[in-house]
């Protein structure tokens, strides 16, 4: 049979990091081209396959930070450093870094919606000479759910960083409230021209893209990265198609412009 | 070429085609029906022309031919996957002029969007199409508004007369083989209808602000959510991804793909318990949307091809054409517009 896009490639994972409980991140051995917002389906067989974005990417290996939730993820987790993960991908558009380079930006991620866009902050963060300044600010649930946190100390020597959870029973070192609460009091040098990368939970979304334009920020310059069910992730089996869009194929990342339109 | 022949001719005709090709056929399935003591009518093996049902419309289309309901595509091992091998014979299937339009729609879908699909294209490469005639439309039929009541694309075309089978071939490959054992040279046209009883009006000012009107709002318990409307429509392409492993040893099995539907729970899932369209009416609106609107903007043309089969098969008697015509409605009162 010519190429065969649903036969998956055996994948070793070289090290296993763990945020929390429920959260780890895989190192898997992967050489290729893969740009952050990207995803793989990882499988594991007879359990099946899940569609997990890439949260780091080096010369040698992808990094996917799942989360177990199911009944393929709660597998994954029974691997440990040596085993191996099926992986087919990368799939989707991703986050082009040229779109972003040269222009003053402001990432806002809730819960695990920072992997897709980890990529982006891991790169400016070793890089910023080409941008014009960057903030991000992420929200978590809890102390406890806060993901990369290792990575925090490296972005916050580089840029702007506001780590916030939605409520702690403990003393933490960050700040507590939605990451929409903090919009208003950003100190951007040109609104008009920031350009932002909103992802998270729909919800999250929603409310944040629409605080941004609030204070002035413009549609255009929005990105936002959508969670759809993908299946096949070639633009096949129709679980994540909204209207005329295949969130695999034309997606998940999307101009605001675009994506706002996306109504399942 | 056209062609006449009598049963006997045409059935030698079927003995050297089975030669290499299985032959598909709308086919009678005794006491298959819903309902006890009826029949229904389904695609299958066939032998003879007289199996062969050309007065009823098929309750289920030609498409699990070309799309199984459950396909293998490989085999695995804790550490290795293994294609399954393909069948060498070719398939001839027997069609009426909306399913063949419906291929269309499958090629756009596994050969056009994204990557070429490997399975739908080895099965697609070895098939010919047989169009069936139809001399006139059978009752929820709307193909004439869909535009797919005419077919030129077949390969052959055959329906029954009185004087015996009407053939019109376009293969050269089957030109000796019909001529051979044929009495009749004459020039032949499929039958197709030019008028159909169910008409449908799609509105030209269609968009997706129709999603708010109130007209789903009837479906969210009139539907059940059964699925059968996907599962009998031609065009409907959806899949779910399904790993089973044998009870022998659990650590070998396969991965195959399902047939889907948009109308039943679980279509969206996301990990972790997000889902979108939790109720009937909004999956209909989806649906419907897809099959007379969106698919068009994306590909050209309309994914709906007027069958019918999914108002017949419907147990809750849900009216799809019904459905469509209600849309023009349904945009005035979003958009408050009454002229």
């Amino acid at each position: 049979m010519n190429h065969n896009e649903y036969l998956p490639f055996r994948s070793e994972i070289k090290e296993v990091i763990r945020h929390t409980d429920i959260e780890y991140t895989f190192r898997m051995a992967y050489h290729g081209d893969v740009k952050p917002g990207q995803f793989f389906e990882v499988s594991i067989p007879k359990f099946g396959e899940a569609p997990i974005s890439v949260s780091g990417i080096r010369e040698d290996s992808v990094d996917l930070t799942i989360r177990r939730v199911g009944k393929v993820t709660g597998e994954i987790f029974e691997r440990y450093q040596g085993d191996s993960l099926f992986l087919r991908g990368p799939y989707g558009n991703g986050f082009d870094i040229e779109n972003f380079r040269g222009k003053e930006l402001l990432v806002i991620a809730g819960g695990t919606g920072l992997s897709p866009v980890k990529g982006v902050v891991d790169y400016f963060s070793s890089h910023m000479d080409e941008t014009k300044g960057m903030t991000l600010i992420a929200g978590f649930k809890t102390p406890k759910d806060i993901l990369f946190l290792e990575d925090f100390g490296k972005w916050k020597q580089a840029m702007e960083v506001i780590l916030t959870v939605d409520c702690a029973d403990d003393d933490t070192a960050c700040q507590i409230g939605l990451v929409t609460q903090y919009i208003p009091k950003l100190k951007l040098k040109n609104k008009e021209e920031v350009t932002a990368i909103v992802v998270g939970p729909p919800a999250m979304m929603r409310f944040t893209t629409q605080g941004l334009l609030n204070i002035g920020l413009k549609e255009e310059n929005i990105w936002i990265s959508h969670e759809r069910k993908m299946c096949c992730g070639i633009g096949k089996c129709g679980h994540c198609k909204i209207d005329d869009t295949y969130v695999c194929l034309d997606g998940p990342v999307f101009p605001f412009t675009k994506g706002r339109k996306l109504l399942d | 070429m056209g062609y006449i022949l009598n049963s006997e001719e045409i059935n030698e005709v079927f003995r050297k085609w089975k030669q290499d090709s299985v032959i598909y056929a709308p086919i009678l399935m005794k006491n298959g029906g819903v309902f006890s003591d009826t029949d229904s009518v389904h695609y299958g093996e066939i032998q003879s022309i007289e199996e062969i049902v050309f007065d009823q419309r098929s309750d289920f289309s030609f498409k699990e031919i070309l799309l199984p309901i459950s396909e293998t595509l490989f085999y695995f091992t804790e550490d290795s996957v293994k294609e399954p091998e393909s069948s060498v014979k070719q398939a001839i299937i027997f069609l009426r002029s909306c399913d063949l339009h419906a291929v269309k729609r499958l090629d756009t879908m596994y050969l056009h969007n994204g990557a070429k699909d490997p399975y739908y294209k080895r099965l697609r490469d070895r098939v010919k199409f047989v169009l069936m005639g139809c001399k006139e439309s059978f009752d929820s039929c709307f193909c004439v508004d869909m535009e797919t009541n005419r077919s030129d694309d077949y390969h052959a075309s055959m329906e029954l007369s009185d004087e015996g089978v009407r053939i019109d071939n376009k293969n050269p490959e089957w030109d000796e083989l019909f001529a051979a054992s044929c009495t009749k040279q004459v020039d032949v046209t499929p039958s197709y209808v030019t008028e159909t009883e169910t008409q449908v009006n799609i509105p030209k000012s269609l968009t997706l602000d129709v999603m708010k009107s109130s007209m789903w709002k009837q479906y969210d318990s009139r539907c059940i959510n059964c699925g059968r409307c996907n599962f009998v429509c031609p065009t409907c392409t959806c899949f779910t991804m399904q790993d089973i492993f044998y009870t022998d040893n659990g650590k070998v099995g396969e991965r195959r793909r399902v047939w889907a539907s948009c109308m039943t729970d679980g279509f969206t899932d996301v990990a972790g318990g997000g889902s979108y369209r939790q109720n009937n009416g909004q999956r209909m609106r989806f649906k419907v949307m897809h099959k007379v609107y969106d698919y068009k903007k994306r590909n050209g043309i309309h994914m709906c091809v007027g069958c019918g089969r999914c108002d017949d098969v419907c147990p809750e008697y849900i009216s799809f054409s019904h459905c469509i015509n209600q849309l023009e409605d349904a945009m005035k009162e979003v958009t408050g517009n009454e002229s």
